[in-house]
């Protein structure tokens, strides 16, 4: 008991300590986040978002702060870990309004922690610009939450993007039209899997395989063998990290080389191309990049201030995102969330991406589906300037 | 032959749970410690495997041969400093004491947890180290799981002729059935533990760094191995080594059947309807057989 109260008396000590600091530097602008740091969200909270969470702040602090109209102003950052569990982050962010009182609060990782924390950012008045929530009830959301915002776009764009360039390859003879599908059994595998299966069927696709595994799952041979049986000319995952990292060994193993091999979340890591080296040639993900000349400085960049290099699909929207944040406060050149929300509703903004407009919210703007070829992860879809052609089929597993 | 392949990659699949399940099969049953921290080891050692190989292009053979014993001292000197005071020299468990026995591994791997967060964050493990096939007949299978399967094999046999031909395995057993009647005929039973605990740390750390050839680890993997363990070692029956491997090959069985002929989705649910059916009748039946 004694040394709980002595741990407080600390607490309350440093909460004064901190509460002098802030007002000893009234020109500072606060930013607080809540990120996963331990616990299984950590692994794409540390590749995504925290990255360029400090990416930001580093730069933005470097060429003096935040153009106020006041004058330019340095950022203050209030970082919290919430060890992966909603309730925890809903503390943290609740805290980080009403005891560290920051000006913006930047989003967590992933779609159900964003769900979660949601109405304590509008019951605030915050924006959330969160990236990582890929979910098909954003607009819904956004009716009720008019500070929620997601970069990433929805489910169905990607979803209708890979059965779009699929019946495209069909239509031009290069692989025949029956696809074989894999996902995880949750919200982010469901959700897109839906989104295919409908999209794959107005399309003309042939689904001669579609089935769901659960967290954990472990036993890819056996799947991989399950599949092949079907002799599909694409194969499909909606999957995580640890099953994208899989997959192409034991694809490799059983022999089973389709025309098409689309992974899910993981496929764009860096650590993927570090695995796999020539034989990630020719596999198809989520996202893309266009190795443009923005996008080699931000490359640059992103590996000098946090030693890591960036992934090839919401790492650069994140950084897009805070690049909207930061343009919105500078119009503003304020502190006033209601007219930053305003305008980032309405203004389209110069960032990593190009031309950004959020349209009822939603970034719809984005690569969808990329390929790795010759070591960079080059976006295929949608067919725009900056897309290249697939190249279909893969080569054949090298040994 | 689909049958023969589900049976195959299954049986060899389960090969490495059985491994994984004798180092906490060793620790619980002989030790009498229930281990929760012994997945983040497990982990702990895969995740060295790979920053080896990685870093220094250290091969996991050696980390193979290198890496065991360290864990296993690790393990003694945690039973020395953490467990023994704990237990008391005349090991005699009540309810209470293995209740904080439990409590404190438990807070042991959000200790392990917490500090390779800090020092790696939540990075994926995973690299490329003998993935070529091997083809078995008609099938095909990884030549690291194949290895892997072999290595396990080997520690299980091993560990089961200690256990059954040597003074020093039946002092074990003597131990793990009846640890206060062990001490009254003169077995060293507080060393002795001490060893079985090192011991399953050891074979924990190989498993890990076998582990590591073919899935891919984070610092938040250890609940789930520790979990798959667990159920092994329920399944299999604690101290015996072939328990442990033909635990862990009913529990490749039974998610490779399922996977391929069944539903994927239905494989998690197959492993703990097997835990469960154990539990109802295989224990029924021992503690029937045991009066």
């Amino acid at each position: 008991m004694k040394t709980r109260r002595s741990l407080l008396v600390q607490g309350m000590a440093a909460a004064a300590s901190l509460l002098l600091a802030g007002r000893a530097q009234a020109r500072t602008v606060r930013i607080g986040y809540s990120i996963s740091k331990t616990g299984p969200y950590a692994t794409g909270a540390g590749i995504t978002t925290l990255p360029n969470y400090r990416l930001w702040v580093e730069e933005v602090n470097a060429a003096g702060g935040l153009k106020l109209a006041t004058g330019p102003t340095r950022i203050a950052v209030v970082e919290y870990d919430d060890r992966s569990s909603p309730e925890e982050t809903i503390r943290n962010i609740e805290r980080l309004i009403t005891q560290d009182r920051v000006d913006f609060v930047l989003p967590p990782w992933g779609t159900a922690m964003n769900l979660a924390v949601a109405p304590v950012f509008a019951r605030h008045g915050y924006p959330q610009i969160a990236v990582t929530n890929l979910s098909e009830k954003t607009p819904e959301l956004v009716r009720r939450w008019p500070s929620y915002f997601s970069f990433l776009g929805l489910p169905s764009q990607y979803a209708e993007a890979l059965a779009l360039l699929l019946r495209n390859l069909a239509a031009a003879g290069r692989m025949g039209r029956r696809v074989a599908v894999v996902h995880t059994d949750d919200e982010f595998g469901l959700e897109l899997s839906g989104a295919f299966r409908r999209a794959a069927q107005k399309e003309g696709l042939e689904l001669v395989y579609f089935q769901g595994y659960p967290a954990g799952f472990s036993d890819f041979q056996s799947l991989l063998n399950a599949v092949k049986g079907r002799s599909p000319d694409a194969f499909v995952a909606f999957s995580y990290p640890a099953e994208t990292l899989a997959l192409p060994e034991a694809a490799a193993v059983v022999g089973f080389n389709p025309a098409v091999f689309f992974l899910g979340v993981g496929t764009a890591f860096p650590i993927f191309r570090q695995r796999y080296g020539a034989n990630a040639e020719g596999i198809m993900g989520l996202g893309g990049v266009v190795p443009n000349q923005a996008w080699r400085t931000y490359l640059e960049r992103h590996r000098a201030v946090t030693n890591q290099e960036p992934d090839r699909w919401a790492s650069p929207v994140t950084y897009a995102s805070l690049q909207a944040l930061r343009a919105a406060i500078e119009k503003i050149g304020k502190v006033d969330r209601f007219q930053i929300v305003r305008l980032l509703r309405q203004e389209t903004f110069d960032t990593l991406l190009g031309p950004l407009q959020l349209e009822g919210n939603v970034f719809r703007g984005n690569w969808l589906i990329g390929q790795w070829q010759g070591g960079e992860f080059v976006a295929l879809m949608p067919e725009r300037p900056g897309a290249v052609a697939p190249r279909v089929p893969k080569p054949s597993w090298s040994r | 032959m689909p049958l023969l392949d589900a049976l195959l990659t299954g049986a060899i699949a389960g090969g490495v749970y059985g491994l994984l399940a004798l180092g906490l099969a060793l620790q619980y049953g002989v030790a009498r410690i229930l281990n929760l921290a012994y997945g983040e080891a497990v982990a702990l050692a895969g995740i060295a495997t790979a920053l080896l190989y990685q870093g220094l292009t250290l091969s996991p053979l050696v980390a193979l041969v290198a890496l065991p014993p360290l864990f296993a001292l690790g393990n003694l000197l945690l039973h020395r400093l953490l467990f023994l005071p704990l237990v008391g020299r005349t090991l005699a468990l009540d309810g209470e004491n293995e209740g904080r026995l439990i409590l404190l591994t438990f807070g042991l791997s959000f200790l392990i947890q917490g500090l390779l967060a800090a020092e790696l964050g939540g990075r994926l493990f995973s690299y490329s180290y003998l993935g070529q096939g091997v083809s078995l007949g008609t099938t095909a299978v990884a030549l690291n799981r194949l290895l892997a399967f072999g290595v396990a094999l080997a520690l299980v046999v091993l560990a089961h002729l200690v256990l059954t031909r040597t003074r020093l395995g039946m002092a074990a057993r003597a131990l793990s059935r009846e640890p206060e009647e062990a001490l009254l005929v003169g077995i060293p039973a507080v060393r002795l533990s001490a060893w079985a605990f090192a011991l399953g740390g050891g074979v924990g750390a190989a498993a890990g760094v076998l582990l590591s050839m073919f899935h891919t680890l984070t610092p938040a993997s250890g609940p789930e191995l520790t979990l798959k363990a667990l159920v092994v070692v329920i399944l299999g029956g604690l101290g015996g080594a072939p328990g442990a491997l033909l635990g862990g090959v009913a529990l490749g069985l039974a998610e490779a059947l399922v996977t391929r002929f069944v539903n994927p989705g239905l494989s998690m649910a197959a492993v703990y309807g097997l835990f469960v059916l154990a539990v109802l009748y295989l224990r029924g039946n021992r503690e029937v057989a045991r009066q």
